[in-house]
């Protein structure tokens, strides 16, 4: 798995705004991956060969086929400009979102065919289509919303821009599923709460405004929680929006022990600790 | 037969909010959306949601009032001046609210809610959250709809609405897992489905925004409000056309043509680079016109001067995205951008409780016509809208299935729905066999393509006329489609081309709206037609279908205390 962060090598975007870097081939050669779980007993792969145009995305290789050769692929999308979390694929060996992958920088990396693949490990719907169910529920078990507790003042509560900084990074996932994919404790465990959950748990934790901070740290104190955590960092390399997973749930650890040193009584009260 | 009291369509932030609302007045609820909802079109809103709180240093005299006549005069005085007194007023409190429900705006040094300047505007009044504020507000409102429990059904598309003697009874919708059709009852309906910028080439907007839900609207008989008020951002990246937010300006950026130029100086010397959308719109896509763009037909978004910091701090998502498709770094290259279609100011036709004519249909967000945008909407007022009128839509609704909503519908309400799903059931099937020699990719592009085109920017009547024949003969040409995929489950060419018959629609109200209406006024812009003309046009068009095409009607404009005067900037 390589780390897809660089700047692009200089596609044009079909606008002349950067600098094309090499000569571009007429056609692309896509080779995605096939499966509907109902009608086939193996998954296949579907080579389709693609005609250049500058600027084109994975996402648009994927909509030239469903358009012009084969209406039965399965894919998500939606914002196509990788905010709304919609199109993570494993994308020649990487966890990416198509719609910002430009081919020309696939190209550049110095592969020659496109291999899309769905999310590894979760449940094939159609295609690229996974089943996110788990993700989702994952998420929803660590009650992720506020707990202020104390009454709403008449404005907004204040945040200093220093303590909104620390809450930057985790306030800026896109929920794609890219971290819980790659995780190689969430392979193993179904009940394990994956990065995301508890990524998204030291959000809460992190954020001045909440007032159950340690009920949260009860929720992931457990073996299915964050000392599940084997530290391999597949989320942090997977991750399209640059969050450091592995190092809020580092801090869900260091918390979590000393609310325990503390003998803090919201760590016993489960998720009834967190309603209001 | 499923069923709810209150139906949502659209996990959007009007959609989420209403649900929230219904929910909290005690209403059974349950939200029906195409994608999950945190991959709705309001995550990708980028620069900010308007409210007069006075937080800014620059903004202290700032207030409601004032919020609504800048409104008022971005809308080129066609918008319901008492609805947008309602949007500005309740705007601190919305805000407020989605701050204390943990949205994590950005901050003031004292750690109140920072905001910035923002076109066609008095004072700094845009709140955000750097320029993810959409992302930012629509997870808050997705945590929310969490903590309530309510039910949401994701990735379920919705065929048609069922109405009956003046009253809707539900919808029927495909869940696009299974590819069954499901009827589902409901004593109230509540659409918050987004505009539909895909009718048109080079938009902005996201691949789902196809404008379904304000064609199904329509084909259930509801009227259309103003559908010829295109919105055109300034700021799209050339190319694909993704929006660079006005938040980029609002911190200080400039426009620079091929020359160099500053050339706003000519079209808005007091406002600049801060001069409405439209207004800013039309001079870049002059200048482009008249030679003095790059080659190919942009002009340069040029951040340059701000430095670094302020870029990293407040602009980060549009630096990653002008990087990834251009290869432009806004800390060192100009950005190069071209108009490009952002948003419907017209749609649903509703009032100011997201009321349609349909007793127990509602209507909030891009899909919805109140009006409180008129002509031209300004930027951080689209954000603002969802979150108020999707609240009152919800306690609207909420209200009216306790009331009158509720009372007994009995057989009537079952036999109604169940006539919308033997007729949906026909429709659908006959797109899932279609098997003409027409390629529906075929015509969308050609659809997209004319829109733009023809019925675009600057408008005139040869043009228009063009673009509305145009629309026409793909109406004729739709039931000759033939469609390549014909199992049941997650058919995306299914889904797609069933909801294309509905964008022609949609697309022949905009023609015919703007082909009717001679005058110039905001968005709309006549080469022909070059004034606003209020003795003539200083009102609403609402478009009927009728199986000739749409029949048009004509309101008037609530006028409050703002009678209409020139517009400069």
């Amino acid at each position: 798995m390589t780390i897809d962060r660089g700047k692009t090598a200089g596609n044009a975007g079909g606008n002349g705004g950067g600098q094309v870097a090499a000569k571009r081939p007429d056609k692309v050669t896509l080779k995605v991956y096939r499966f509907d779980p109902d009608l086939d007993k193996e998954a296949r792969i579907e080579v389709y060969d693609i005609p250049w145009t500058d600027g084109m995305t994975v996402l648009d290789t994927l909509f030239w086929v469903l358009e012009r050769v084969d209406g039965t692929l399965a894919f998500r999308f939606s914002c196509r400009e990788g905010i709304c979390g919609a199109c993570a694929l494993f994308i020649n060996g990487s966890y990416r979102l198509a719609c910002e992958t430009q081919v020309a920088r696939l190209l550049d990396e110095g592969r020659t065919e496109i291999h899309v693949m769905p999310l590894p490990h979760l449940p094939v719907i159609k295609d690229l289509v996974v089943d996110m169910a788990r993700f989702w529920a994952n998420y929803e078990s660590i009650a992720p919303w506020i707990v202020a507790r104390s009454k709403a003042p008449e404005k907004e509560r204040l945040q200093s821009p220093k303590d909104r900084k620390r809450i930057d990074e985790y306030v800026g996932c896109i929920l794609c599923g890219s971290c819980f994919s790659a995780c190689p404790a969430s392979w193993t465990d179904k009940d394990y709460l994956g990065p995301n959950a508890m990524m998204k748990t030291w959000r809460w934790v992190d954020d001045t405004r909440d007032a159950a901070k340690d009920e949260r740290l009860g929720l992931v104190a457990g073996e299915n929680g964050a000392w599940r955590c084997h530290t391999v960092f597949n989320c942090v390399e997977a991750c399209p929006k640059k969050v450091n997973q592995a190092a809020a749930i580092q801090g869900l650890k260091r918390k979590t022990v000393s609310a325990m040193l503390r003998g803090a009584k919201g760590l016993k009260q489960g998720r009834k600790g967190l309603e209001e | 037969m499923i069923f709810h009291e209150v139906l949502v369509v659209g996990g959007g932030l009007a959609g989420l909010r209403a649900a929230i609302e219904a929910h909290d007045l005690g209403s059974e609820v349950a939200v029906l959306s195409r994608v999950h909802p945190v991959r709705s079109h309001s995550v990708a809103a980028q620069g900010g949601i308007n409210a007069a709180l006075a937080n800014h240093p620059a903004s202290q005299d700032d207030t409601p009032e004032k919020h609504a006549f800048d409104t008022i005069k971005g809308s080129d005085y066609l918008a319901d001046q008492d609805a947008v007194e309602l949007l500005t007023s309740e705007a601190p409190t919305r805000i407020f609210e989605m701050e204390h429900w943990g949205c994590p705006f950005s901050r003031l040094d004292d750690g109140r809610i920072a905001q910035r300047p923002f076109g066609g505007a008095g004072y700094p009044r845009t709140c955000y959250a750097a320029d993810k504020t959409g992302h930012a507000l629509l997870h808050t409102m997705y945590e929310q709809t969490l903590r309530r429990g309510i039910k949401v059904y994701e990735e379920w598309q919705v065929v048609s609405l069922s109405v009956a003697d003046g009253r809707c009874h539900g919808v029927v919708a495909l869940d696009l897992r299974t590819g069954r059709l499901e009827a589902i009852g409901a004593r109230a309906v509540i659409f918050g489905t987004g505009g539909g910028g895909r009718i048109y080439g080079h938009s902005t907007n996201n691949i789902t925004n196809t404008g379904s839900g304000i064609a199904i609207a329509y084909m259930a008989g509801v009227p259309l409000k103003d559908m010829e008020f295109i919105q055109f951002h300034p700021t799209s990246l050339f190319g694909n056309n993704v929006l660079m937010t006005e938040g980029a300006r609002g911190e200080g950026g400039y426009l620079r043509n091929r020359l160099g130029e500053r050339f706003m100086e000519k079209y808005a010397p007091k406002a600049m680079e801060l001069a409405p959308r439209d207004i800013t719109a039309r001079a870049i896509q002059t200048e482009i016109n008249e030679g003095r763009g790059f080659p190919g037909g942009y002009v340069h978004l040029d951040l340059t001067h701000l430095g670094a910091a302020k870029i990293l701090e407040r602009l980060p998502a549009i630096r990653d995205i002008a990087i990834n498709f251009t290869g432009a770094d806004p800390i060192t290259d100009p950005i190069p951008i071209q108009p490009g279609q952002h948003y419907f100011m017209g749609g649903i036709d509703t009032n100011a409780d997201g009321a349609s004519l349909v007793a127990g249909f509602y209507a909030a967000g891009e899909c919805a016509c109140v009006s409180v945008h008129g002509a031209n909407r300004l930027g951080g007022n689209s954000l603002l809208e969802t979150i108020v009128f999707g609240r009152l839509a919800g306690r609207h609704a909420g209200g009216y299935v306790k009331g009158q909503g509720g009372e007994a519908a009995g057989k009537g309400a079952e036999k109604a729905l169940a006539k919308t799903m033997t007729e949906t059931e026909k429709r659908v099937t006959w797109v899932l066999e279609a098997a003409g020699p027409e390629d529906p990719a075929d015509l969308r592009d050609e659809l997209r393509e004319s829109m733009f085109a023809n019925v675009g920017i600057f408008r005139e009547e040869k043009a228009l006329a063009v673009g509305l024949d145009k629309v026409r003969e793909l109406r004729a040409r739709y039931p000759k489609i033939g469609i390549r995929n014909r199992g049941r489950k997650y058919n995306l060419d299914w889904a797609r081309n069933l909801e294309l018959e509905g964008q022609i629609l949609v697309a022949e109200t905009i023609a015919a709206g703007a082909l009717a209406r001679k005058e110039s006024r905001g968005s709309h812009f006549r080469r022909d037609y070059m004034d606003r003309d209020d003795a003539s046009f200083l009102r609403h068009t609402v478009a009927h279908l009728t199986k000739d095409g749409p029949r048009l009607e004509y309101r008037p404009v609530t006028i409050t205390k703002w009678p209409p005067q020139a517009r400069t900037y």
